[in-house]
């Protein structure tokens, strides 16, 4: 145990003797909250929207009004055909249609269900997803107020309003666990796998395999003080996007904080996993950055929402961890939901952690022969 | 009861078909300095790696420091030293620093590795150097340093892999100086090396070749042996590469 205790020391000391590193583990989650929270505002503020009413009745009233007062629209024009369609989107200023059926509110009130369609530009992609999403939340919000208790959906639309569930309808809330994600990504898997190869590349490694340590403590010394700074991190990132953002936990902390450990515990893994199979520093950055970072930005749902991806990529989001997460701490920090609702992504997790140690101590005993 | 503190009996050391270590027999004994010789891909770095507990042998047995090296690997661990070629010592640490990681991964008290800092540094005139990193000293001070360190825990054998490659001749001579004092601690030094000058300064050397031990005894035995002035002429009459 003194012996261990040694190395982690050691580590420690690489970690705070070299600036950089410290700059990447501290001054990444500040920029990233910072550039993705104010410069890369998705938010949409009055973004033009046009109506087709065919309906023309009291509930299209209601509802017309309660979207341009959202904030978030604002009305262009009023449409009274099909055709003018096309027409309105090519004059550019506006971003959706929006078309309420004929009978609208009389079908609402006698059958219980009335229809309505978005249409939106598709030639900004990013704006259409949002503007529809912003809509379809409002839309629910008025099927809550009208129906009550009875909230059975009378006027369902489409599916994919749950994942966009955010009723601030703020950016920056979908990008704070983004961010935790791969930031955790990033320090654990990256750093981790950079200074076991440091060791390799430097010859440090074969001392240290002659000495009297055993691989395992070597590995766990690796790990302890990335954990810990890894943990502090995610406290850091909290704290400022709280300071910042106003953004608070909605569901229980100590869920959130467990849930970020299991995670943290999951890259590092990967992180092992990466230096075992790589000989040099290059190698691992390499593999860290294209196999790990990437994917978390544009396949996680990080940025790019999972439902809009076509179907290979969405299979291949399966296959990565941060998918997971994301939807977890999503999950916690947004909607306030409890263990209950997460506990069949923390399984995937769990599984994915012990399947990537497995293969790192098979591998690690391998080379030492 | 005897003085060997190195036995191997019979060692075969095979990697799927290729033959690394044939049929080695050989002891080391109690403060000796043992050259190991032999052209690049001749099996020593294989025999090293058994050795030093980091590989086991396919057959044959090998005990050292007592210890039977197929059966309890991380036992003679605890009794070696090692320093290799490639630089050894954290660059980002300072020099205390690495003695205290090393005297600390080898078991060593706080208070003891305190007391054999402090000597250590007055022997080698390092007093100034205690908290620089190692980053700023020569590479000829850090080998000194490296070899130091690698005997720092008091093992029974020090295994040292092509120890003075990059250094300039004082230095390695003042290198050599430590070796001999360190075997004449009762050390055993088990040193490889392709400057065959420094070979003429082991009491033993073995030359392999191709995973075989072609010649053991001390140099001037071999020089007689060959009827050369030199061990390097030696060599070359015996060592030949493996891919030539």
């Amino acid at each position: 145990m003194k012996r261990f205790l040694g190395f982690v020391r050691k580590e420690f000391l690489h970690i705070f003797r070299d600036y950089r590193t410290l700059f990447i583990i501290f001054g990444i989650p500040v920029a990233q909250i910072l550039i993705f929270g104010f410069a890369i505002s998705t938010d949409v503020k009055n973004a033009g929207v046009a109506f087709l009413d065919l309906s023309k009745d009291e509930t299209t009233q209601k509802l017309t009004d309660k979207i341009i007062s959202s904030g978030f629209f604002k009305k262009t024009e009023n449409l009274t055909s099909y055709n003018e369609i096309e027409d309105i989107f090519r004059k550019g200023k506006t971003k959706e249609v929006i078309i309420f059926e004929k009978n609208f509110g009389k079908k609402l009130q006698n059958e219980g269900k009335a229809s309505m369609s978005l249409i939106a530009d598709g030639s900004e992609p990013n704006t259409a997803t949002l503007v529809t999403n912003y809509t379809m939340a409002i839309v629910s919000d008025f099927n809550t107020d009208m129906s009550g208790v009875n909230a059975n959906n009378p006027m369902l639309i489409q599916p994919e309003v749950k994942m966009f569930y955010n009723p601030e309808l703020k950016s920056q809330h979908m990008f704070v666990p983004g961010v935790i994600t791969m930031i955790l990504i990033l320090i654990c898997a990256l750093m981790t796998s950079v200074t076991i190869a440091r060791e390799k590349e430097f010859g440090t490694m074969e001392v240290l395999l002659v000495s009297p340590l055993r691989p395992i403590q070597i590995i766990l010394g690796k790990v302890v003080p990335y954990f810990l700074l890894s943990f502090i991190n995610v406290i850091f990132i909290l704290v400022l996007s709280w300071l910042v953002f106003g953004l608070s936990v909605k569901g229980s902390i100590i869920l959130l904080l467990a849930e970020s450990m299991l995670y943290i515990m999951l890259s590092l893994s990967v992180g092992i996993l990466i230096s075992i199979v790589s000989s040099s520093m290059q190698q691992a950055i390499f593999i860290s950055l294209v196999g790990m970072m990437l994917p978390t930005i544009l396949l996680s749902g990080f940025i790019y929402p999972i439902e809009n991806m076509a179907d290979i990529y969405g299979y291949i989001s399966y296959l990565l961890p941060p998918r997971y997460f994301i939807t977890i701490i999503k999950s916690i920090m947004i909607k306030g939901t409890g263990f209950m609702y997460v506990w069949k992504e923390t399984l995937v997790l769990i599984s994915m952690t012990m399947l990537f140690i497995g293969i790192s101590v098979r591998k690690f005993k391998v080379r030492l022969e | 009861m005897d003085n060997r503190v190195i036995v191997v009996k019979n060692l075969i050391k095979k990697f799927g078909t290729f033959v690394a270590n044939d049929n080695l027999s050989f002891d080391v004994f109690k403060g000796e300095i043992f050259g190991f010789l032999g052209a690049n891909g001749a099996g020593k770095t294989t025999t090293i790696r058994i050795l030093s507990g980091l590989s086991s042998p396919t057959s044959g047995e090998v005990t050292v420091a007592g210890i039977n090296a197929s059966k309890k690997p991380e036992e003679i661990k605890k009794q070696i030293g090692y320093m290799s070629q490639k630089f050894s010592l954290y660059e980002d640490l300072t020099v205390k620093e690495n003695i205290m990681l090393y005297g600390g991964i080898y078991g060593l008290s706080k208070s003891l590795i305190k007391e054999r800092t402090d000597s250590l540094l007055e022997k080698l005139n390092f007093l100034e150097y205690g908290n620089k990193l190692i980053a700023d000293l020569t590479l000829g001070l850090r080998q000194k340093l490296a070899f130091s360190i690698a005997v720092f825990h008091d093992p029974k054998i020090v295994f040292l892999d092509e120890p003075t490659g990059g250094v300039d001749p004082i230095t390695r001579r003042q290198f050599w100086e430590m070796i001999y004092e360190t075997a004449a601690r009762g050390i055993t030094v088990f040193v490889t090396t392709h400057y065959m000058d420094e070979a003429e300064y082991c009491d033993r050397i073995s030359i392999m070749s191709e995973g075989k031990i072609v010649a053991l005894d001390t140099p001037e035995n071999l020089k007689k042996l060959y009827n050369t002035a030199t061990v390097e002429e030696v060599f070359i009459k015996i060592a030949r590469p493996v891919n030539n």
